[in-house]
C-alpha cells in the first residue's frame, strides 16, 4: 500500500527533480557569470583571447541586448547573480552605480586610458572598453530609386524630399534611440533639439524598438535611410548590402561600452583579474577588430567600411546629464511623438 | 402535567452522510497538492503583481534638509518641504516619479549660481532615501558640504510607498491610455472578419459537397502550428516597401493596423473555424425538411435555422478570437509600427525602460478586457443546452453543382491566403539577401551568429515542449480526475474547478510579468527556479492549463460513475483502477492533450519572455529578437523550424494515437 502511494508521488518528484537539475547547473563554483550586451558573434572569441591569459577562469556568459540585460541586472538588484557586467552601455552602467550596484575597482594600467573612458571617481565604478558611434545607414540604391541625395548632416534629414523615408529606433525602448536624442539636446541645446526632433518626425516613417533595426531595414531597402550606430552598418556593408555609412557633420552621439564589479559578488579576485585584462592593450586590439573607437591611447587603427577620422565627430558627451535627466528626456520624447494615434501617411 | 419539550431540547436526528473512505481522503490529498500547485502557479504570483501596480515612488522633501552659507556663516537648517512651502516651486503631481526619477538639489535655489562662492550642506533623513552627486550614491545621514559647482551636480531619489499613483499617471499620459482603445479596435475588427471567415469556411466544409474537404481542414489548421509573429514576417514580405504585393494596398502602409488585422485574421483563424465548424455539425436535419416543407426561401432559413444554430457557436468563438487578439504580443510588435497596444506597452515598459511598476499597471488594464470576455465565454457555456437530442438527424448536404463551386473557390482563395503566408516566409528563409541577391542558400539559418540564442534555442524549445507535454499532461489528468470523480468536498472542488478556469483569463504577458514579481523575490523559497527551465514549464503549463483541463474533464465524464462504484465494491483501490482501466480508455484525450501543450510551448512568447534566462533562450522568443535586432529572414527561417517541428509533432501524435486505438480502443467496436 505505502509503496503504491509512494508510486503516485512520482509526478512530484518528477517536478522536484526537474528543479534539482536546473539547480544545480546554475550554480558551479568555479565560474565567473558575466552579464554581457556584447554581439553574440563576437563572445567566443573574446573568451578565447582571454583564456589565454587566464586559463584557471571559466568565463561564463550571459548575453541579451541591452535592454534586457539593463533590466534583468535592476531586477535581481536585491539577489544578484552576476559577478561582472562587461560590455554594457555605459548609461546602463551610471544607472547601477546610483541604485550602488557595483564595486569600485581601480584595475591595473588605468593610466593608458583616456580619462573620459572611465569614472571619474578616484576608485572608479566602471572602467570603459570601446565607443560606439551614432550613424546615418543610407542605401544607394533605394535613395537613388526615390531620387535622394544622400544626406550629410543631421538637419538635411528634415529637408522635405525625404518625408516618410527615414527610420530611428524608439528611445523609450532603445539605448542607441536614447543616444540620438541625448546628443541632438547637447548639440542644439534643449530648445532647439526639441525643435530639430519635431522636424525630423514630420519625416520619420515609424520609430523601431532596436538600435540595430534601422540600419539592417535600410540594409534590406526596406527604407532608405535608417538612423542606427556605425558598427552595424559596417557590418551589413561587409554582407553585401548597398550602403554607405555617414557620419552627420554637426557631430555624432557615442556610448560608451564599459565593464564593472557587481557589488556582493564572492568571486572578487578572479573578478578583478578579469577587469585588469579587460583594459591590456591585447584586449583594447581585440576591441578594434570591429569599434573603431577604443579606451586605450594610441591603440585604434581605421575599421573597413567606417568613415575615417571617426573622433574628430564624436561630441563632448555628458554622460552625468543624459543619465540625471534620462527620465524627463523620455517622458518629454513619449508626450510629443508616441502619443499620434495614426500611423504616418506616406 | 407533561410538557412538551420546546424544539431546542429536542435531539436532533443525526444526519446520514456518505461516508468518506480511505480513498476518497487520498484523493482529496492529491487534490489538494494540485491546487496548492494552481495557487502558488497562479494565484500568488498575480497577487504579488497587483501589490507592485500599487508601489509608487515620490521624493519626500521633508526627508531632504538643507544649510547655507554665503560667506557669513551656516543658516538655519530648512528641508526642501519648507522651501517648496514658501516659494511654491513644484505642484505636489511633479513630486510623483517612478523608481529611476531624478530631482535637482537646485531646483529649490532659484537663484542659483555654479560661479557663486555659496557653500551648501545637505543631509538625507529618509530610512531609504539617497540621493546623488553626479553618479554617486550617498545613502548615510550625515551632513555633507559643497560648494555650488559641486552642489548643481545633486539630485535627489525617490522613496518608496504605495498608492494609486502608478494609475493616476497611466490614465493621464495619453500615450499610454490611447493603446485602450487601439486594442480594443483591433480587437473588435479582427473578430468581425475572423468570424465571418471561418463561418464562411465551416459552411462550405459541412454544407456543400465540394471536393478536397479533407485537404482544406488541414490547411486551415496550419496557423495554430506557428507562433503569431509569423505572420508578421510574411506579410512584411509581401506587403512591405520591398514586398512582392505591396501594390494590393494601394499606398498604404503594412505597418499599423492593416498588418495587425490581417495578421490576426490568420493566426486566430483555425481556433475560430474549430468551433464553428462543431457549432454546425450538430445541426438537426429535421427542421431545414420543416424549412423546405413551408416553402422558406433558402436565404430566409439561413436566417432562421442555420443561424439561431450556430449562435452559441458563433458567440462562443468571437470570445476566443477578442481574447487571443487583445493578448497577442508577437503580431503588433512585428508590424505594429507606431500603432500601439497594451500588450506591447507592457513589454515596453519592462524591458525598455525598466519601469516594472507601470509595466504591472498596463498588465492591470489588459486583464479587464480579458476577465470580461472570460465572464461572458462562461455565461455563453452555462446557457447553451444539448441542441443534438436522441432523435435528431444529422443535416447531409445534397449535392448542388452552383453552390458547390462557389464554396470551393472560396475555400481556395482562404487556403492560397493560409499558404502564402507560409511560403512567402520559407522563400524568404531561403533568399541569401533579399531584395538584393535573390540567390537561395542556408545562410540565415547560422543561428548562432545572431542575436537570440543561436541553434541551442532551438534545443530549448524542443525540452520544454517535451517536457510541458509530458508533465502538465500529467498534472492536468489528475486534477481533471479528482474533480471529477471524488465523493464530497464540494468546497474544495468547487474552488479547485474556479482555479483551473482562471488561466483561460489570464494574458500570457500579464502571467509573465507577476512570475518575475512573485519568483525574483528573494525571500520567496521558490526563487531558485528562477531563471531555469523549471519556471518555463511551469508558466506554459500554467497558461495553458485551462483548455487542456476542459478536455481531460469531457473525457473523464463519458465514463460511467460505476466503474469506480465497481472498483470499491471489489475493494480495489482507485489509483489500481486508474491505471488499468480510465488512462487506457481516456488514451486519445490524454493524447490530445500532450499535443496541445507541445503545439502551444513551441509557438508561445507572451508567457515566456520576461522568463527566459540566456540558458534558457527558446525558438519563438529568438525569432522575436531577431527580428528585433533586424535579422527578419533568419527570424523567419526559425520560424519555419518551428513550424516544421510541430509538424512532426503532430504526425507522431496521428500514428501513436491510430496505434493505440487498436489497442486500447478495440473495445468501441463491436
Amino acid at each position: 500500500m505505502i509503496q503504491t502511494i509512494l508510486k503516485r508521488f512520482v509526478v512530484g518528484a518528477c517536478i522536484v527533480a526537474v528543479s534539482m537539475i536546473a539547480i544545480g547547473n546554475s550554480a558551479l563554483a568555479v565560474d565567473l557569470i558575466v552579464y554581457t550586451a556584447v554581439e553574440a558573434e563576437d563572445l567566443p572569441r573574446y573568451a578565447a583571447t582571454f583564456n589565454e591569459d587566464h586559463p584557471d577562469i571559466n568565463i561564463k556568459w550571459v548575453r541579451d541586448s541591452t535592454g534586457i540585460m539593463t533590466a534583468k541586472l535592476l531586477a535581481e538588484k536585491n539577489n544578484p547573480q552576476a559577478d561582472l557586467a562587461w560590455g554594457m552601455s555605459g548609461s546602463s552602467l551610471l544607472i547601477f552605480k546610483a541604485e550602488g550596484m557595483l564595486h569600485p575597482y581601480k584595475p591595473k594600467g588605468l593610466e593608458n586610458l583616456d580619462p573620459k573612458f572611465y569614472d571619474s571617481d578616484p576608485v572608479p565604478s566602471w572602467i570603459g572598453m570601446d565607443a560606439y558611434v551614432a550613424a546615418i545607414c543610407y542605401n544607394t540604391v533605394e535613395g537613388e530609386k526615390n531620387n535622394l541625395k544622400a544626406p550629410e548632416s543631421w538637419w538635411d534629414l528634415t529637408k522635405p524630399m525625404y518625408e516618410g523615408h527615414v527610420i530611428m529606433p524608439n528611445p523609450n525602448s532603445s539605448g542607441t534611440g536614447f543616444l540620438d536624442v541625448s546628443s541632438w539636446l547637447q548639440l542644439f541645446g534643449e530648445k532647439g533639439g526639441w525643435a530639430y526632433m519635431d522636424a525630423l518626425h514630420d519625416n520619420i516613417a515609424r520609430y523601431t524598438h532596436s538600435g540595430s533595426k534601422p540600419c539592417k531595414l535600410a540594409a534590406a531597402g526596406e527604407i532608405p535611410i535608417g538612423v542606427s550606430f556605425a558598427f552595424r552598418g559596417a557590418r551589413s556593408k561587409a554582407a553585401g548590402a548597398p550602403i554607405d555609412v555617414i557620419f552627420a557633420k554637426e557631430g555624432i552621439g557615442w556610448e560608451i561600452e564599459a565593464s564593472a564589479i557587481m557589488a556582493g559578488t564572492d568571486k572578487l579576485e578572479a573578478a578583478q583579474k578579469f577587469m585588469d585584462w579587460t583594459i591590456t592593450r591585447k584586449a583594447m586590439v581585440m576591441y578594434n577588430d570591429a569599434y573603431a573607437v577604443v579606451g586605450y591611447k594610441g591603440v585604434a587603427k581605421p575599421v573597413k567600411h567606417f568613415p575615417p577620422n571617426v573622433d574628430s565627430y564624436m561630441i563632448d558627451n555628458d554622460f552625468e546629464f543624459a543619465a540625471n535627466n534620462r527620465k524627463r528626456i523620455l517622458a518629454e520624447w513619449q508626450k510629443r511623438y508616441d502619443s499620434k494615434s495614426d500611423p504616418k501617411k506616406k | 402535567m407533561t410538557t412538551i419539550p420546546s424544539n431546542k431540547e429536542m435531539t436532533p436526528a443525526p444526519i446520514i452522510r456518505p461516508k468518506t473512505s480511505k480513498d476518497d481522503r487520498l484523493m482529496a490529498v492529491f487534490m489538494i497538492v494540485i491546487a496548492l500547485y494552481l495557487l502558488i502557479a497562479l494565484a500568488f504570483p498575480l497577487y504579488a503583481m497587483l501589490s507592485k501596480s500599487f508601489t509608487t515612488a515620490a521624493f519626500d522633501l521633508e526627508k531632504f534638509e538643507f544649510q547655507v552659507n554665503k560667506g557669513d556663516g551656516w543658516s538655519e537648517t530648512i528641508s526642501a518641504f519648507q522651501i517648496n512651502e514658501t516659494l511654491k516651486l513644484l505642484k505636489p503631481e511633479e513630486l510623483k516619479t517612478s523608481s529611476d526619477g531624478r530631482l535637482y538639489a537646485t531646483t529649490f535655489f532659484p537663484d542659483f549660481s555654479f560661479r557663486s562662492k555659496t557653500e551648501y550642506r545637505l543631509r538625507q533623513l529618509g530610512k531609504n532615501g539617497s540621493f546623488l552627486v553626479g553618479s554617486t550614491r550617498i545613502a548615510d545621514t550625515d551632513w555633507h558640504t559643497y560648494k555650488a559647482n559641486k552642489f548643481r551636480r545633486i539630485v535627489f531619489r525617490p522613496s518608496k510607498s504605495t498608492g494609486l499613483d502608478n494609475y493616476i499617471l497611466y490614465f493621464s499620459t495619453p500615450a499610454l491610455f490611447r493603446s485602450i482603445k487601439n486594442s480594443l479596435f483591433i480587437s473588435i475588427l479582427s473578430t468581425l472578419i475572423t468570424v465571418s471567415l471561418a463561418f464562411g469556411f465551416a459552411y462550405a466544409l459541412n454544407r456543400s459537397t465540394m471536393r478536397f474537404k479533407g485537404l482544406f481542414r488541414l490547411i486551415a489548421m496550419i496557423p495554430i502550428l506557428v507562433p503569431s509573429l509569423l505572420p508578421g514576417i510574411a506579410l512584411v514580405y509581401l506587403f512591405g516597401n520591398q514586398g512582392l504585393i505591396k501594390g494590393l494596398l494601394f499606398g498604404n502602409d503594412i505597418y499599423g493596423p492593416i498588418g495587425i488585422v490581417m495578421g490576426s485574421v490568420f493566426f486566430t483563424f483555425p481556433h475560430a473555424l474549430i468551433i464553428i465548424t462543431t457549432a454546425l455539425a450538430i445541426s438537426d436535419a429535421r427542421l431545414y425538411e420543416a424549412a423546405i416543407s413551408l416553402r422558406a426561401s433558402a436565404w430566409k432559413t439561413f436566417w432562421t435555422v442555420t443561424i439561431p444554430g450556430a449562435r452559441y457557436g458563433l458567440l462562443s468563438a468571437s470570445i476566443v478570437v477578442f481574447n487571443l487578439v487583445i493578448t497577442d504580443f508577437g503580431l503588433p510588435k512585428v508590424i505594429g509600427g507606431q500603432y500601439n497596444m497594451l500588450a506591447v506597452d507592457i513589454y515596453k515598459q519592462v524591458i525598455g525602460q525598466q519601469n516594472f511598476e507601470m509595466g504591472a499597471v498596463v498588465s492591470m488594464v489588459l486583464l479587464i478586457p480579458a476577465m470580461m470576455a472570460f465572464v461572458l465565454d462562461r455565461y455563453v457555456q452555462k446557457r447553451q443546452v444539448a441542441q443534438l437530442s436522441s432523435s435528431s438527424v444529422p443535416y447531409e448536404p445534397k449535392p448542388d453543382r452552383k453552390f458547390d463551386a462557389i464554396c470551393l473557390s472560396y475555400c481556395s482563395v482562404v487556403a492560397c491566403f493560409i499558404l502564402s503566408l507560409i511560403i512567402i516566409c520559407q522563400y524568404a528563409a531561403l533568399v541569401k539577401l533579399w531584395p538584393y541577391n535573390l540567390n537561395l542558400g542556408l545562410g540565415n539559418y547560422n543561428f548562432d551568429v545572431m542575436d537570440g540564442g543561436g541553434w541551442a534555442s532551438y534545443g530549448n524549445s524542443i525540452r520544454l515542449a517535451l517536457l510541458t507535454a509530458l508533465i502538465g499532461t500529467t498534472v492536468v489528468f489528475f486534477g481533471a480526475y479528482m474533480v471529477e470523480k471524488i465523493k464530497g468536498f464540494l468546497i474544495t472542488r468547487s474552488s479547485f474547478q474556479f482555479l483551473a478556469m482562471l488561466p483561460m483569463a489570464i494574458p500570457g504577458m500579464v502571467l509573465g510579468l507577476a512570475y518575475i514579481f512573485f519568483f525574483n523575490d528573494p525571500a520567496n523559497p521558490l526563487n531558485p527556479i528562477y531563471g531555469t527551465m523549471t519556471i518555463l514549464v511551469v508558466c506554459t503549463v500554467t497558461h495553458f492549463y485551462t483548455v487542456s483541463h476542459l478536455t481531460a474533464v469531457t473525457a473523464l465524464k463519458q465514463m460511467d460513475r460505476e466503474f469506480e462504484a465497481v472498483a470499491s465494491s471489489l475493494k480495489q483501490p482507485f489509483y489500481k483502477l486508474v491505471a488499468k482501466v480510465t488512462v487506457p480508455v481516456c488514451m486519445p484525450s490524454i493524447l490530445d492533450i500532450s499535443i496541445y501543450l507541445f503545439v502551444n510551448a513551441m509557438t508561445t512568447v507572451s508567457a515566456v519572455i520576461f522568463l527566459y534566462s540566456p540558458d534558457t533562450a527558446l525558438a519563438s522568443v529568438a525569432v522575436m529578437n531577431m527580428d528585433d535586432a533586424g535579422d527578419v529572414a533568419p527570424a523567419a527561417a526559425m520560424g519555419m523550424m518551428i513550424f516544421y517541428t510541430n509538424v512532426a509533432a503532430r504526425l507522431i501524435h496521428l500514428f501513436v494515437t491510430r496505434k493505440l486505438l487498436v489497442r486500447t480502443q478495440a473495445w468501441r467496436t463491436r
